[in-house]
């Protein structure tokens, strides 16, 4: 390493890197998206990807949080059928999970 | 400087690359952009309002845990303004170090881009409303871009919504609450020793599963959501950390783009 330590700056330039590698993430997509033109394929794409990524985001994280996540989340889903309120979903399912919690699961 | 409409058709996706670096952003979307007004960006902070209780929290349990590892206050700050990713914020606690390397620092950098890789995906679905704004201000706007902000601007356009105010003013009030509530959580520390028994480890959870609701166009459009769930459990149950949410993501997405041709 011809670079010199960190040394004191290193939690610093620590977060400075986190910042770029963050930003990044943030332009990468939108920039990509006005490089590729949007065909039929890559329409259908886009209009799948939305669900998928709330999908692929949930599920995984109900199977690693657990048995009353999953019934929290399916409280959730269900408030939204009937009253599609985000405030109201959150509000139900979040007492889902307290109660679930409290009684041990 | 405007370059006539060309047909998709006859564009191949090689030559097309050059000429999209210069300045015409858009070529598939003619409509103008719509303005970005002031009640666009309240309906912004009202939408995200519903969220500020569990950011807050969040964002206490943040500066508790940064005390726990030593950080300064200055530095807690900063990272929750300049980084701006609860999650990865918090992944980064569990990395964190008294004595930095180069080669630490830059495996902190990839293991936090792994972590919001997500937003590379959220940032292609709402691209076709971005490109019709100036480059500065996607550049300006997409800092404060987050799951909360996909979330809701995701919902917003699907309903005909067009002005990104509301993206504006939902990103930056979230980003200014996350910020200033970092705060109480470095100088009070263990105030909220455990977020787990309030839920607040859910209130991103359940706002996701939320959204599959308005999401929701019949049995055959899920069929991609389906695929992607299966490709991101079997992800998560093969490798540690966050890819099973780009890995589904893109599955399903894939299945998207070439489903149709067979049905």
């Amino acid at each position: 390493m011809t670079l010199p330590d960190p040394g004191t700056w290193g939690p610093m330039l620590a977060i400075a890197a986190m910042a770029v590698a963050t930003y990044l993430c943030r332009l990468s997509g939108v920039a990509l998206m006005s490089v590729i033109p949007l065909t039929p394929h890559v329409r259908r794409g886009l209009a799948a990807l939305p669900g998928s990524i709330v999908v692929a985001t949930v599920l995984p994280l109900i199977e690693r949080l657990g048995f009353a996540a999953a019934i929290a989340l399916l409280v959730a889903i269900g408030t939204m059928i009937l009253r599609r309120s985000e405030l109201l979903a959150l509000l139900t399912g979040m007492a889902a999970i307290s109660a679930l919690r409290a009684l041990g699961f | 400087m405007q370059a006539p409409r060309p047909c998709p058709l006859t564009q191949a996706g090689a030559f097309r690359f050059w000429m999209a670096m210069p300045p015409e952003p858009q070529t598939q979307t003619p409509a103008p952009a719509a303005p970005i007004t002031v009640g666009g960006m309240w309906l912004g902070l009202r939408k995200v309002s519903v969220l500020m209780p569990g950011v807050i929290v969040f964002a206490v349990a943040f500066g508790a845990a940064a005390a726990a590892k030593g950080m300064s206050l200055l530095e807690t700050v900063l990272m929750s303004a300049l980084v701006y990713g609860g999650v990865s914020q918090l992944v980064a606690m569990e990395l964190w170090r008294p004595e930095w390397t180069w080669g630490a620092i830059a495996g902190l950098a990839v293991v936090t881009a792994t972590v919001n890789a997500r937003m590379i995906l959220q940032g292609a679905v709402l691209q076709p409303w971005f490109a019709q704004y100036r480059k500065t201000l996607n550049a300006f706007h997409l800092f404060f871009y987050t799951d909360a902000n996909w979330l809701i601007g995701t919902r917003y356009h699907n309903e005909g919504g067009r002005d990104l105010g509301v993206l504006v003013g939902a990103g930056v009030a979230l980003w200014l609450v996350w910020v200033v509530a970092t705060i109480p959580g470095h100088v009070l520390g263990a105030l909220v020793s455990d977020p787990r028994r309030y839920g607040i480890d859910l209130v991103m959870p359940i706002f996701f599963a939320a959204m599959i609701v308005p999401l929701w166009r019949g049995r055959q459009a899920a069929v991609p959501w389906v695929v992607a769930g299966i490709a991101a459990l079997i992800t998560a149950k093969l490798f540690d950390g966050y890819a099973f949410i780009i890995v589904g993501s893109l599955a399903g997405a894939v299945t998207g783009a070439f489903r149709d041709d067979t049905a």
